[in-house]
């Protein structure tokens, strides 16, 4: 194709065309799309604003109220509770999953197989409902004497059975992550660690652990959306969280839709919020925390990147 | 003669005896999926020693090297450093593996430079030198720092303490991964091909440091390609070849007059 243009093709004599002279290439169907999603976008935005049934005044009546402040407090409490619970029993997991004893691999694989395979509503419900499989829970030696003992009933509130399902939950996922990560960090690291003279566990709690909680930041970040979006689920609980306050209303008032629309005004605001904050700490992770100048012969790097990018041009190791 | 000081290491566990050489190679074996890489190796290195271990890529040479410390188990044959079977333990006709804790305790003494640097990325200069003392031998924080400052300075870095790995050129990242080695204080060091990842212009900043170390009496073995830091450095140059070792001789015999063809053929290659 190349050598077709030739003065006699292009019309143009050779070595005067310029590429800064290229002008857009006109796109008519993006605009006649632009048009039609307008007309579409402004008949449902009228829909929503002159339609009698949504009440905005109801909805702005109820936006900042008591309850609903108070349901998103409990909505956001339960998402970091489950969160900070379910990272701590996955990297826990993703450690038993990824050592040399298999019997703590097999417990690891029925862990993440089991509370990834029932869905979190059902868990909810059972831990809820605990009471009528297990009695009461008590330290003793098995078989033997129990020293303290307490009714399930009196440990299964509402909350700790919201928070054990969505947490559990979250441990499976968290376990997969966080297996990925540690499987990430360069195998030299550890060979560092242990040419050191560095045992096994203090070279997965100081040298891997901290590298591969790094490479999944992103991924917590995104389940941390999701485990707000779950929380939602704790209202069969009758949990306050800020679903169940707006039905607790509308079952009053009878304004159902604008309740629910004030929900999803709230949620959208704080999954906003989140995925911010999610960018935020992303683009930081990859420009390298302003530690200063990162720029070195292995391109633009970050001090929290994987794997350097040294690594990638090291020859293979003779055998 | 290999073999009558690893029968001799055999009782002595734990007990470094005087005139016996640091390290001890006894008839290693070691195959990867049934494919041989060490076939009977057997060669001795004395107290301060360094000694140079050439030969071209899939040789076995790394491997060695990867054995001494135990990042690789032997199949067959023993390995001793300062005395002591190298992962093994001895309960009277007994052998063992050792624990987790026994082999650190042992990695310890034996400092390793990997051709690859391997500085943990997440710490700075001053944190990946000091992660070891501190958190292995409970060396008070403030000694731990004192010391790496001076290791810095010998390794002429002083000025990088608080700068991270990657911020580093691949000779300042591998002139902090020795300092680091260093401060364990070991009593043998191995380079694996601790300049082969580095762009050409800085493989010198390395090989200075390493014969600065030479100097003060380190024993090392070394794997290299460098065969001018062979010449310069090593009181001895082992020449492997397929598993094996060829030959075996100071640097003026091997490098300078070589009597084994392979060893020649190599040499032309590379030179």
């Amino acid at each position: 194709m190349y050598s077709h243009v030739t003065k006699a093709d292009a019309g143009e004599p050779m070595r005067q065309l310029d590429a800064k002279d290229i002008v857009r290439t006109p796109k008519p169907r993006q605009w006649v799309g632009t048009v039609i999603a307008l007309l579409f976008g402004s008949m449902f935005l009228h829909m929503l604003i002159t339609n009698p049934n949504l009440q905005w005044s109801v909805i702005g009546h109820y936006l900042f109220s008591h309850a609903i402040l108070s349901g998103i407090a409990l909505t956001l409490e339960l998402t970091v509770l489950a969160m900070l619970v379910g990272l701590a029993i996955g990297i826990v997991v993703a450690v038993m999953r990824l050592s040399d004893n298999v019997l703590l691999q097999r417990i690891s694989w029925a862990w993440i197989w089991f509370f990834r395979g029932v869905p979190p509503l059902v868990q909810l419900i059972f831990w809820y409902n605990l009471a009528s499989l297990v009695s009461s829970v008590s330290v003793g030696v098995p078989y033997g004497p129990t020293f303290i003992s307490w009714q399930t009933n009196s440990l299964i509130t509402p909350f700790t059975a919201a928070l054990l399902g969505l947490s559990l939950t979250e441990s499976a996922y968290a376990a997969e992550m966080i297996r990925a990560g540690i499987q990430a960090v360069n195998r030299g690291q550890v060979e560092a660690a242990h040419s050191l003279g560095m045992t096994g566990a203090q070279a997965m709690r100081r040298i891997v652990l901290p590298q591969a909680l790094r490479i999944v930041i992103p991924p917590i970040g995104n389940d941390t959306i999701s485990m707000l979006k779950f929380t939602s689920l704790v209202s069969v609980l009758a949990l306050p969280d800020l679903l169940y306050s707006a039905q607790e209303i509308y079952a009053r008032t009878y304004q159902t839709i604008p309740l629910l629309l004030v929900a999803t005004l709230w949620y959208l605001v704080l999954t906003t919020i989140l995925t911010i904050v999610e960018h935020a700490i992303e683009t930081r992770l990859r420009r390298g925390h302003g530690s200063g100048p990162t720029a070195t012969a292995a391109g633009p790097g970050t001090r929290w990147r994987l794997i350097p990018a040294w690594q990638g041009s090291v020859p293979k190791a003779s055998p | 003669m290999a073999a009558d000081s690893g029968l001799a290491g055999l009782g002595s566990e734990g007990l470094a005896v005087t005139g016996e050489p640091l390290v001890v190679i006894d008839r290693v074996r070691k195959s990867f999926r049934n494919v041989p890489v060490l076939k009977g190796i057997s060669f001795e290195v004395s107290a301060g020693e360094v000694c140079c271990i050439i030969g071209p890529s899939g040789s076995g040479k790394t491997t060695l090297l990867r054995c001494i410390n135990r990042l690789e188990k032997i199949d067959g044959g023993m390995i001793y450093v300062a005395g002591r079977p190298v992962g093994v333990m001895v309960h009277g006709t007994k052998l063992r593996e050792m624990r987790p804790q026994e082999l650190a305790d042992q990695r310890r003494d034996i400092g390793m430079v990997f051709q690859s640097f391997n500085l943990f990325a997440h710490k700075t200069v001053l944190a990946n030198i000091i992660e070891a003392p501190v958190i292995v031998k409970k060396t008070p924080r403030k000694t731990a720092v004192a010391d790496a400052r001076a290791l810095l300075a010998r390794v002429g870095l002083a000025d990088k303490a608080d700068a991270y790995p990657e911020q580093l050129s691949g000779g300042q990242q591998q002139r902090v991964a020795i300092a680091r080695s260093l401060a364990m204080n070991p009593k043998l060091m191995l380079f694996d091909e601790p300049t082969s990842a580095l762009d050409p212009e800085l493989v010198g900043e390395v090989l200075a440091v390493m014969k600065d170390l030479a100097e003060e009496g380190m024993t090392m073995i070394v794997v290299t390609h460098e065969m001018g830091f062979a010449r310069d450095a090593a009181d001895r140059v082992i020449f492997m070849d397929d598993g094996d070792i060829v030959e075996t001789g100071s640097p003026a015999e091997v490098l300078g007059n070589p009597r084994q063809p392979r060893t020649r053929s190599f040499l032309a290659r590379v030179s």
